[in-house]
């Protein structure tokens, strides 16, 4: 799957022994984002048939942030597909490099690699913590994540999380302004 | 370790599946679907809330008990890093490093 913190959050949730289907759905829902980059893509790029079906799978973070920051469209479509051609390569290569490369190393806590993904994690996070609604609503699901840990199979508490904001997204708004 | 049965792969090709179907879907799907603000405002607030309890439940866990150990001060460093807008890679190699550093002493 072509979308990074998607490929983290499945290989991460079965590694901690969570059932791979969790894992899966986890995959999606962290993939929905794209969705929404598609729509707004998709004037900008003015793709159908075949070229449609390729540029979908190059709809990521980067592609889109390069293609929105640029004013002319014929730019913008550059934007799109260069960036998009070049991390589809480079995260291929590096997914295939450390799928050959895990038989020639040690256990992987010796090299510390359990504390990779949830830096990993951060480092994703953090770009979108830049008002007080998302820093409140990564602390509220860090938390609920953590109290039902115990409790309930692996990969549950990520759905939870996931069914209940969105319940937040959606609960009926009294016309508040929104902060963004 | 990951064991990787046939039922594995099956739901890693489902996961491929859904993540490429639905950056279709958002290519294909009108555009008035943007101006939803209920929409706008829910579907940028998933990857913040999951990233968030998948950062906790990996940090702070082993099987179902909630630990702290190692992978708590790596969290600690990657956070700095983050802060200091350290590359991604550094922020976690810096994390991974700072585990393996703490579980030598």
């Amino acid at each position: 799957m072509f979308t990074g913190a998607s490929q983290f959050a499945f290989v991460g949730l079965i590694a901690s022994g969570g059932s791979p289907w969790a894992g899966a759905a986890t995959a999606a829902l962290l993939g929905t984002r794209n969705a929404l980059y598609g729509l707004r893509l998709g004037a900008l790029l003015e793709v159908s048939g075949a070229r449609r079906l390729g540029a979908a799978q190059l709809v990521i973070d980067e592609s889109t942030a390069m293609a929105i920051a640029r004013d002319a469209p014929a730019e913008s479509r550059f934007a799109f597909w260069a960036t998009g051609l070049c991390v589809f390569a480079l995260w291929n290569l590096g997914t295939f490099i450390g799928a050959l490369a895990t038989h020639a190393l040690p256990d992987p806590k010796v090299l510390g690699f359990d504390a990779a993904p949830p830096a990993a994690f951060l480092a994703l996070l953090a770009p979108r913590l830049r008002a007080r609604e998302p820093i409140a609503i990564a602390l509220a699901a860090a938390l609920v994540a953590l109290v039902l840990l115990p409790f309930v199979p692996a990969g549950v508490p990520l759905l939870v999380v996931a069914v209940l904001v969105v319940l937040f997204g959606l609960r009926p708004q009294s016309g508040s302004p929104r902060n963004r | 370790m990951i064991s990787w049965g046939g039922m594995t792969w099956l739901a890693l090709l489902a996961a491929a599946a859904a993540c490429y179907a639905i950056k279709l879907a958002g290519l294909s799907l009108p555009q008035r679907l943007l101006q939803d603000p209920r929409l706008q405002r829910t579907v940028p607030l998933l990857p913040v809330a999951l990233l968030a309890a998948l950062i906790a439940t990996q940090t702070f866990s082993t099987g179902h008990h909630l630990v702290i150990d190692v992978r708590a001060a790596a969290l600690a460093v990657a956070a700095v890093a983050v802060l200091l807008r350290a590359p991604f890679l550094i922020v976690v190699a810096s994390a991974a490093g700072t585990a393996a550093l703490l579980r030598l002493l």
